[in-house]
């Protein structure tokens, strides 16, 4: 059983929902993304989304783009994420998502990345640009070495999509709340109760909501209809606008913990 | 299965296109593929567009015998299909006229676009104005500061510019911003793309929409020569020109198909816009195709002078006509462009884009090394107008 499953496993049987929280890796650096990760564990998140900063990013409002840009700039690729997974994996069993986009896994080599990721105790991917029309070896050979490839669904996926992407998943589903990039939002889009549930009927994997999650009350009016949430953007706007070290991992302890009081008074 | 019937069933050219987007758009793709092809069938869609390329663009072009360029060079016989006369200036109209009526086909009433030039985005405000669509051109603001004239184009025809400030501030990020709004408006918007580029089925369709340069040059060039041209030539920057004149010659192997990159201040500076000829595949805007990107697969800032052919990607058929070795790519720098736009201007009284430059520059390459009988087409995609202020600039001229 990997280790998303058995986060999974163990919410269930507590009656909990997920939180799954998001930092671009390398954001300002990868030193802090190291500290940072201690810092959402102890906040309560129970999966770690490490984004991977790309040039082009398509899917991202401006405060991940941003983040992006920042991270680039201090030299992170890939390569280095995955070894900063290796060394969280010799003191943390959280389980860790690697958010990227697909070029940088292209360049690196599809077959090779998972080899390397699995290795480093990377315990799933999530690809937003590569749906399954696309995505035949990577989702065969991460399938075949068991990691989790998590396909995104949105408000605009048809019936047979949401069947098809249902069968496809592992790990779970990410469902795309809202029509848009990512990036927080006033209020939670008209419909996603519907739209989740239309989902389960589809598939038996939990299905998480993400994309423009801005703090503890969507989250758990989110995570009430759902099986978890995904907060990003929140986040990574806590860790730009906080420029001392010890000040930032307090406040994103701090506000990981208020997500996650929400997170589970909704159960 | 033979090159002109690409792409396959799925979008590809091979290994390349594709549809690498957010799961968000595939619903709308599927859409457009379905309502392209129906069109295809329509007789209704297709009197109308040959209606509106005929009495509003102004179609067929010219295709002219640049006789005294010809005898300037003193080698092979150089045509030039003259895509800079149609209404607005350059080919992208062919493009825009036949999305904006998918558009009103799809009943979506608000179209966007991402311009580099300018020309796309005027081609794209003006279609708009004709149908009476919302309207919303990205572009960088280095490009809006670059082409003023063509900015202030498209607020007269009622389009909303908006300025993208992230990234490189050019073609590039303006794309991408165009992708991340229509992400965000799918159900009411449609993307209309200006080159051979982005997800499947755009190159298809750009491309369907842009043959009609090459079918017309072959039609223009039997009646006056009785033969097919030697070689035809155009500059690539997403490559639509060029894939509009290359595609209904692609079963004629023995005309050669000569595609020219920009190499910017020289391809040795790394300052160039040359993907098919320096980059490497990779995957951006919702493609497979060559790429100009580094060892971690972040994409590179391109250059060159002409804002048309600042862009790290290019359409993913010509990446396949490279490996199948069907075309060949080459390269013409700025000051080469810069003296191929100051010889037609003199020799035959044209002002070519700086785009267009680019072909004329390799064409005054080429023609003495070929023989007199020989015969060139080269697509003059687009008037200089545009450039004038730029090319003043460069040369030291006060305007």
């Amino acid at each position: 059983m990997s280790r998303i499953e058995k986060r999974f496993e163990q919410l269930k049987s507590r009656n909990e929902k997920a939180l799954v929280a998001f930092i671009t890796a390398g954001d300002p650096d990868l030193e802090s993304t190291r500290k940072l990760f201690t810092a959402l564990e102890k906040g309560g998140a129970d999966i770690v989304e490490l984004g991977v900063p790309f040039s082009d990013p398509l899917a991202d409002g401006p405060v991940i783009q941003k983040a992006a840009l920042r991270a680039l700039k201090s030299g992170t690729s890939l390569k280095k994420i995955i070894a900063l997974v290796a060394g969280i994996r010799k003191e943390s069993q959280l389980p860790i998502v690697l958010m990227t986009s697909f070029n940088p896994v292209f360049v690196y080599g599809a077959n090779r990345f998972v080899d390397d990721a699995v290795k480093a105790g990377v315990d799933g991917i999530i690809v937003p640009d590569l749906p399954p029309e696309e995505a035949g070896e990577l989702e065969s050979y991460s399938r075949q070495k068991g990691l989790d490839m998590i396909f995104l669904l949105a408000p605009t996926s048809t019936e047979a999509r949401v069947k098809r992407i249902g069968n496809l998943s592992s790990g779970f589903i990410y469902y795309v709340s809202l029509t848009g990039t990512t990036g927080t939002r006033d209020r939670l889009a008209d419909g996603l109760k519907e739209k989740v549930e239309g989902i389960k009927k589809a598939t038996p994997l939990p299905v998480l909501v993400g994309f423009g999650i801005s703090g503890p009350e969507q989250a758990g009016k989110a995570a009430k209809i759902s099986d978890g949430v995904v907060v990003g953007s929140a986040i990574v706007r806590l860790v730009e606008e906080c420029q001392d070290p010890v000040e930032r991992e307090k406040r994103v302890i701090s506000f990981v913990k208020e997500v996650k009081r929400a997170v589970l008074g909704s159960g | 299965m033979k090159a002109s019937q690409l792409p396959d069933k799925q979008g590809h050219f091979g290994i390349y296109g594709g549809k690498y987007v957010i799961e968000t758009l595939m619903p709308a793709l599927e859409e457009l593929e379905r309502e392209y092809r129906s069109a295809c069938q329509d007789p209704v869609f297709q009197e109308q567009l040959k209606y509106y390329l005929r009495q509003y663009v102004g179609r067929p072009s010219p295709l002219y015998f640049a006789e005294n360029l010809t005898r300037r060079l003193g080698g092979a016989r150089i045509y030039l299909k003259r895509e800079d006369l149609n209404h607005t200036g350059a080919h992208k109209i062919n493009n825009t006229i036949g999305s904006a009526l998918l558009a009103v086909r799809m009943n979506k009433k608000r179209v966007i676009a991402e311009t580099g030039a300018g020309q796309h985005g005027v081609a794209t405000a003006t279609a708009a104005a004709l149908f009476g669509l919302e309207c919303d051109v990205f572009m960088g603001e280095e490009d809006i500061q670059r082409q003023s004239l063509n900015v202030f184009r498209m607020r007269l025809l009622g389009a909303k510019v908006i300025p993208v400030s992230s990234g490189t501030r050019t073609l590039k990020d303006a794309t991408s911003e165009a992708i991340r709004d229509w992400i965000a408006t799918v159900e009411t918007t449609h993307y209309i793309i200006g080159s051979v580029v982005g997800p499947h089925p755009y190159p298809m369709i750009v491309r369907d929409f842009q043959k009609i340069i090459g079918e017309e040059t072959i039609e223009q060039i039997l009646e006056v020569e009785k033969r097919l041209p030697d070689v035809c030539l155009a500059c690539v920057g997403g490559g639509s020109n060029s894939m509009g004149l290359f595609y209904p010659f692609l079963d004629n192997p023995g005309v050669r198909l000569v595609g020219v990159e920009a190499a910017g201040l020289g391809i040795a500076t790394g300052r160039h816009g040359a993907s098919l000829g320096q980059g490497s595949v990779g995957v951006l805007h919702g493609m497979m195709s060559y790429l100009l990107h580094d060892a971690d697969g972040q994409v590179h800032e391109a250059h060159s002078i002409s804002a048309g052919l600042d862009y790290p990607g290019v359409g993913c058929e010509h990446s396949y006509y490279k490996d199948a070795g069907r075309a060949e790519y080459v390269s013409i720098t700025d000051e080469e462009a810069l003296d191929g736009f100051k010889l037609l201007s003199r020799t035959e009284g044209i002002i070519p884009a700086l785009e267009s430059a680019h072909a004329v520059a390799y064409a005054a390459k080429l023609a003495p090394q070929m023989a007199k009988d020989k015969i060139i087409v080269v697509c003059l995609s687009g008037r200089g107008d545009k450039d004038v202020n730029q090319v003043a600039a460069r040369m030291g001229v006060k305007l």
